[in-house]
C-alpha cells in the first residue's frame, strides 16, 4: 500500500477527508445563504444570479460534481468511522454511563448529520429537480422580464429585457406554505448544530486547534453558527408574516415556460 | 498506615463486575462493605472486601495494581461510569474512601473496549498499547552511561512540554473514557513526547505511521473530538497532543509519499 492509500484508509485519513469535505461544504452553504439574501433586493437580483449560475454551464456542472463528491465523502467517512467505532466499544455495554464533557452538540453530530442529509434530498428535489410537490416549481416556472441589468463583479451578465425564470416569486410561493417553511427552518437549525461542533472539531482534526485558543475558537464557531441560522432564518421568516410579499403584477397565468433564458 | 480516621466509619454497597475467564459470561455482584474507614483507599476498601470473601472461601475479586501511588498505570477500574472513579487527575488507588457516603451504591467495572478483553473480573488484557509502543514509540540510540547532558540544548518549553506528554502512565483510561475506545490520546502523547525532543527526530516520521498503523490494526476507535480521554486521564494530558499527532501523521504521510528511497544501485556504502 503506498503512503497516501494508507493515509486515506486510516483513521486519521478518514477523518482528515471528513475535514476537508466539511470545509468544502461550509464554503458552499455560506456561499448559498448570501446568494439567497439576494431575496431582499429587487427581484432583478435573484432571478439575474439564478439566470447567470445557469448560463456558467459546465463550470456549474464542475462545482455540482464537486459538492455531490464531497457530500458523498464526507458521509462515507462518518459511516465507516462510525461502524468501526461501534465495534472498538466492545460487546459488554457499561453498566454506568456518564459524560464527562462532551458537549450536547458533539453527542447529537451524528443525528444532526443525517437527519440534514434527508433534508438534502428533499430539498434537492423541491428546488432543483422540481419533482418533489407543487405546481409552480421547474415544471411549471413564472417567468421573469429583467428591469435592469444584472452584473457580477462589474461584468454583465444578464440585460435589462431578458426573460429569465422566476426564482424570486417561486422561493416565495414555496415559504408560504407553513409546513415548507417550518421544515426548512427545523433543517437549517440542525444543520447549524452540526456545525457547532463540526467546525470546532475540524480545526482539531486538521491540526490547528490547541487550548491556548480553544475558547476564542469555540466563540467564532458559536456566532458563526448563530449568524447562519438567522441569517437562513430571515427568509422564511419575512415570508411567513408577510413582510416579504409576491412583487407587484406577479400572476401565475402569465407563466410561459418554453422561452425561458436559464 | 492510614492515619486515624478523622470522621466516622461508614459502609457502602460494592456493584463488582466478576467475571471468572476470558471466555465466561459475566455479572454484577452486590457486596456489602461495612465499617470503612474514610481514609483509606479504594484499592484497601477492596483488599478488606477480599479478605472477607477468603475468609468464607470464596474466590476474591481480581483486580490489577502495583505501586499504587498513580506511576504504574496498573489499577484499572470504572468506578461508577467514571474511568479511575470521582476526582480529577487521580488513578484508581488514589481514590479515597471520603469520596462516597454512607450507604452509596459504587458500581466497578473493568475498563471496557474490544481491544481491552477482560481476563478476569476487573483485570483487562492491555497488550495492545504494548504492541503500540513496540511500533516506534522508542528511539534508536547507543545505551551505556549517561551522555553528558549539555551536549544536547534542549529549550526549557519543549522540555516540559514533551514531559506533559512522557507522564503518560498507559492506564487505558482514555480508552475507557472514550465512546469510541479509542486510543488516541494514549498514543498521541507517546508520539508527542518524542517527537518534541532533538533524540526523537531521526524517526520521528516512521514513528507515527508506524504507531498509527498498529493503533488502527488493534481494533481501537476514531476520535471525534469530545475530549472525555483527556478529562478522564490521572495525568490530564492534554488532547492539544492529538492535534499535534493529526499534524504530524499527515505531514509524515505526505513526505513518505514523495520522498526519494535509495536505489542501492552503489551497492551500499
Ligand atoms: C449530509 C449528511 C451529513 C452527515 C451524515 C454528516 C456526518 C458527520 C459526522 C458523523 C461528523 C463527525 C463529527 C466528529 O468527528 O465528531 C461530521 C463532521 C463534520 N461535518 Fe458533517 N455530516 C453531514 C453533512 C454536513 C454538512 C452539509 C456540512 C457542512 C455544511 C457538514 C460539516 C461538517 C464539519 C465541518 C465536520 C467536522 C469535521 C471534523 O470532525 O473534523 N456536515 N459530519
Ligand atoms: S497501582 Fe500504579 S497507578 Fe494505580
Amino acid at each position: 500500500m503506498s503512503p497516501l492509500g494508507n493515509l486515506l484508509r486510516s483513521s486519521l485519513g478518514r477523518k482528515l477527508i471528513m475535514a476537508l469535505t466539511g470545509v468544502v461544504m461550509v464554503g458552499f452553504v455560506v456561499g448559498h445563504l448570501v446568494g439567497n439574501l439576494q431575496i431582499f433586493q429587487s427581484p432583478d437580483h435573484l432571478n439575474g444570479y439564478a439566470a447567470f449560475l445557469h448560463q456558467l454551464g459546465p463550470l456549474l456542472w464542475v462545482a455540482r460534481i464537486g459538492l455531490i463528491v464531497s457530500v458523498a465523502l464526507h458521509i462515507w467517512a462518518a459511516t465507516s468511522l462510525t461502524l468501526e467505532n461501534k465495534r472498538a466499544r466492545g460487546n459488554e455495554p457499561y453498566a454506568v454511563k456518564t459524560w464527562l464533557r462532551a458537549s450536547l452538540a458533539s453527542r447529537a453530530v451524528r443525528w444532526t448529520g443525517y437527519i440534514v442529509l434527508a433534508f438534502l434530498i428533499y430539498h434537492l428535489a423541491h428546488f432543483t429537480l422540481g419533482v418533489a410537490g407543487s405546481d409552480h416549481f421547474k415544471s411549471n416556472l413564472p417567468t421573469y422580464t429583467m428591469q435592469e441589468d444584472y452584473r457580477v463583479a462589474g461584468f454583465m451578465v444578464v440585460k435589462a429585457g431578458a426573460v429569465v425564470a422566476d426564482v424570486h416569486s417561486m422561493v416565495i410561493l414555496g415559504f408560504q406554505s407553513v409546513a415548507v417553511s417550518l421544515f426548512y427552518i427545523i433543517a437549517v437549525g440542525l444543520l447549524s448544530f452540526h456545525l457547532l461542533h463540526g467546525i470546532d472539531s475540524l480545526f482539531q482534526t486538521l491540526g490547528w486547534r490547541s487550548t491556548n485558543w480553544a475558547r476564542v475558537l469555540r466563540g467564532v464557531a458559536l456566532a458563526f453558527c448563530v449568524i447562519y441560522f438567522v441569517g437562513n432564518l430571515l427568509i422564511p421568516g419575512a415570508v411567513l408574516t408577510g413582510a416579504k410579499g409576491l412583487r407587484p403584477g406577479f400572476s401565475r397565468e402569465a407563466v410561459k415556460t418554453t422561452s425561458v433564458q436559464r | 498506615m492510614v492515619a486515624e480516621h478523622s470522621s466516622k466509619n461508614f459502609g457502602i454497597t460494592l456493584r463488582v463486575w466478576r467475571q471468572a475467564g476470558p471466555t465466561q459470561p459475566g455479572r454484577f455482584v452486590d457486596y456489602q462493605s461495612q465499617d470503612l474507614n474514610p481514609n483509606m483507599s479504594f484499592l484497601e476498601m477492596l483488599d478488606v472486601v477480599n479478605d472477607e470473601l477468603t475468609r468464607k472461601g470464596e474466590e476474591p475479586i481480581a483486580f490489577a495494581h502495583d505501586c499504587r501511588e498513580g506511576i504504574c498505570g496498573t489499577c484499572a477500574c470504572t468506578i461508577n461510569g467514571k474511568p479511575h472513579g470521582p476526582g480529577k487527575g487521580v488513578a484508581t488507588c488514589q481514590v479515597y474512601m471520603r469520596a462516597f457516603r454512607d450507604g452509596d451504591v459504587v458500581t466497578v467495572e473493568p475498563f471496557r473496549a474490544a481491544a481491552f478483553p477482560v481476563i478476569k473480573d476487573l483485570v483487562i488484557d492491555r497488550s495492545a498499547f504494548d504492541r503500540i509502543q513496540q511500533a516506534g514509540g522508542f528511539i534508536t540510540a547507543r545505551a551505556g552511561s549517561a551522555p553528558e547532558a549539555n551536549a544536547l540544548p534542549v529549550p526549557k518549553p519543549d522540555a516540559d512540554l514533551a514531559m506533559d506528554a512522557a507522564v503518560c502512565i498507559g492506564c487505558g483510561a482514555c480508552v475507557a473514557a472514550c465512546k469510541n475506545a479509542s486510543a488516541m490520546l494514549f498514543v498521541a502523547a507517546k508520539v508527542s513526547h518524542l517527537g518534541l525532543m532533538p533524540q526523537g527526530q531521526a524517526e520521528r516520521d516512521r514513528r507515527v505511521l508506524a504507531m498509527v498503523g498498529v493503533m488502527d490494526a488493534e481494533g481501537f476507535g476514531n476520535c471525534t473530538n469530545q475530549y472525555e480521554c483527556s478529562a478522564a486521564c490521572p495525568k490530564l494530558i492534554s488532547h492539544d497532543f492529538i492535534a499535534r499527532m493529526n499534524r504530524d501523521y499527515f505531514t509524515a504521510s505526505l513526505r513518505a509519499a514523495v520522498k526519494p528511497a535509495s536505489s542501492g544501485a552503489s551497492g551500499g556504502a
